[in-house]
């Protein structure tokens, strides 16, 4: 349904821009029909840049996005508008998404005023009662309010009737549960498996792999930009091959079991133009002679259906 | 005992009557204890929190007193608190690590905060270098402004700059929830450092991640709609949960190997009571799976085991 190509992007920092800096490095993968996609990387990995490349906030640098066939850079204002009808997105802050001076319900009506002039009201008003109910709110508690009248769960779950609204095929869902509170966050998960299993598509973008791995078949591990593992998600879990999955499995907080002694390197961040391997300085494992900090390991597919990119686990 | 609070009470003033964020909490904490306060968004845990140190309006005091060191805090009296603040008592706030001064040098800033209770920047240096090795941050950043610094280096320097005069308490608000895995758990790490190398005696960790507490945390205290429902140490309250809401709020949670397919997780239905005109007798009756008649009385906060305090008729009735 959705494939990225080689695709890459370079903001410009500084100053006048005078200063690169690589978000997103040379990154390519696939989601296809009703498959959920978790996209797991620290902060600063390129994970929402890769999300608003694929919603077209952000121009790409290099590279292309292909959905259904169709190259999306290229798509101009009418043809951009039906894009939007089929690919959606949700974000992490649902409190920033409304303006607080008009009520919730107003996404509602932007919708319609964009894409559905020519529906009657009545018939409008069923439509976003039976979507709202498809997110598991009740119409009645929750419309003709106010943003501040509700909560940040209700607000999110507002945010999904809304792309539901639309008929979509793709969802980007960009850490949309980070906001939540526990017992309110299983019920939104829950929700977007349900939308799955009707043949959504959802490319989940996360820094918490537990959310990954409930929910997703194919999971991308991102360090700075490039993709570090990649494959299905219990391939993954179950055997970390790359030495930063290897330490991100050890750091997830859980309920069965104490921290692990892992050592977490603690580094400030610096983004240059590195050749070699870009986890080289934090890599417990790394290698002089092997090359880890001259040469940029490529993907390669250590079992069926599971890629790795590291130099060094290559041999074993 | 280092920290002793009995009956706190705490409401916020509005137009509409108080909203009795906080109401009626008793506990202790025992010193070298890191307890943790856990609990849904608009449970209580910052009021709790900024009501043992900085009780400002809206928030309004309204009975309960709170023993540090056997020394009664006049909390509701915010000029006599500031011989306890960050000498005696000490807070990392929600968002602390945004909240430096954009304008100032790290270092610059530290040494106005420290003259500002009087205390010589210079006699302190020697030791603000030491605890700066010890977090893994170099000197530099003292020569540094707050914007050229990543957010784990700021939430490591907030807790130094916070600690730095050895404080009884220290509490901690949600400071490891806006920072990723791996920073998260060197953040906590360090917090059990601390602990351990005698920095702070004792400290409440507040946060909403039940599982960063299983990793750091002695003991856990569960807040529900500004009343306290469970306190108990942490394996008890992972393994064990009595109350109700402690049980659907551990189950809740996603845990590495369970996948959507194989176990469906469930959430707990329903919405938090509004605290404004909380509902009578336990609030957690109208969610609660197991409520009965007794119910509409308030439960007591009750020791029902040694150092396991719960707030349910139910499991009053299993013991006696």
């Amino acid at each position: 349904m959705l494939k990225l190509e080689k695709i890459s992007k370079v903001y410009r920092t500084g100053t006048f821009g005078g200063k690169l800096l690589p978000a997103v490095v040379d990154v390519s993968f696939n989601v296809g029909d009703g498959e959920v996609v978790s996209l797991i990387g620290e902060s600063g990995s390129g994970k929402s840049t890769i999300g608003k490349m694929i919603l077209g906030l952000i121009t790409i640098t290099s590279g292309k996005i292909v959905f259904n066939g169709i190259d999306v850079s290229t798509l101009k204002k009418g043809t951009l508008k039906n894009y939007y009808r089929d690919v959606q997105g949700v974000f992490q802050d649902p409190f920033s998404c409304y303006n607080p001076i008009f009520k919730a319900d107003r996404i509602f009506r932007i919708i319609k005023e964009e894409f559905f002039p020519n529906v009657k009201n009545p018939e409008w008003d069923s439509k976003i009662d039976s979507s709202l109910r498809d997110v598991g709110l009740n119409p009645d508690q929750v419309l003709n309010k106010f943003p501040h009248q509700l909560s940040g769960g209700q607000l999110q779950r507002f945010l999904i009737a809304r792309a539901l609204l639309l008929d979509i095929q793709f969802l980007v869902a960009d850490e949309i549960i980070s906001m939540l509170d526990a017992s309110t966050r299983v019920d939104v998960l829950n929700l977007l498996a349900d939308l799955k299993s009707r043949g959504l598509s959802i490319l989940f973008i996360t820094h918490d792999l537990s959310l990954g791995y409930y929910i997703s078949e194919k999971a991308i591990i991102l360090y700075r930009g490039c993709v570090a593992e990649m494959g299905s998600t219990v391939k993954i879990y179950h055997n970390p091959i790359h030495p930063y999955t290897k330490m991100l499995m050890a750091s997830v907080p859980r309920l069965d079991k104490k921290w692990e002694e892992v050592e977490v390197e603690l580094k400030a961040e610096h983004f240059e133009l590195v050749r070699g391997c870009l986890y080289y300085d934090r890599c417990p494992i790394a290698n002089k002679d092997g090359g880890c900090d001259r040469n940029r390991p490529p993907l390669i597919e250590v079992e069926p259906n599971h890629f790795v990119a590291c130099s060094r686990c290559r041999k074993e | 005992m280092s920290l002793k609070v009995e009956n706190l009470k705490a409401y916020y003033q509005t137009l509409y009557g108080d909203v009795k964020a906080l109401d009626g909490a008793t506990f202790t904490i025992k010193d070298g204890e890191i307890m943790g306060l856990a609990g849904e968004s608009g449970c209580g845990k910052t009021t709790l929190g900024h009501s043992l140190i900085y009780l400002t309006p809206p928030m309004r005091f309204v009975e309960g007193s709170v023993e540090l060191d056997d020394e009664e805090l006049p909390v509701w009296d915010m000029k006599k608190m500031n011989t306890f603040r960050f000498k005696k008592i000490s807070i990392i706030p929600q968002y602390a690590m945004n909240a430096m001064n954009p304008t100032r040098k790290i270092g610059k800033m530290t040494s106005e905060l420290l003259e500002s209770r009087r205390i010589s920047f210079k006699t302190t240096l020697p030791e603000l270098k030491r605890r700066l090795d010890l977090v893994e941050l170099t000197h530099d950043v003292l020569n540094m402004y707050p914007i050229e610094l990543s957010g784990g280096m700021k939430q490591r320097m907030v807790m130094v700059i916070s600690t730095l005069l050895n404080p009884s308490l220290l509490i901690a608000d949600e400071i490891t929830s806006a920072l990723d895995v791996s920073t998260q758990k060197a953040v906590a790490e360090m917090l059990i450092e601390f602990r351990d190398r005698k920095f702070v005696k004792s400290m409440i960790v507040i946060t909403h991640d039940i599982s960063i507490l299983y990793q750091t945390a002695d003991s856990i205290m569960i807040m529900y709609a500004g009343k306290l429902a469970e306190k108990a140490s942490t394996g008890i309250i992972i393994h064990s949960p009595r109350h109700p809401y402690t049980k659907l709020l551990i189950s809740s949670l996603p845990k590495i190997g369970v996948r959507y397919s194989e176990k469906k997780l469930s959430g707990i239905p329903g919405n938090t009571p509004l605290l404004l005109n909380p509902p009578t007798g336990c609030r957690f009756r109208d969610r609660c799976p197991v409520a009965f008649g007794k119910c509409v009385e308030e439960p007591p906060f009750i020791e029902i085991e040694k150092d396991h305090f719960v707030a349910c008729w139910k499991e009053f009735g299993k013991n006696a």
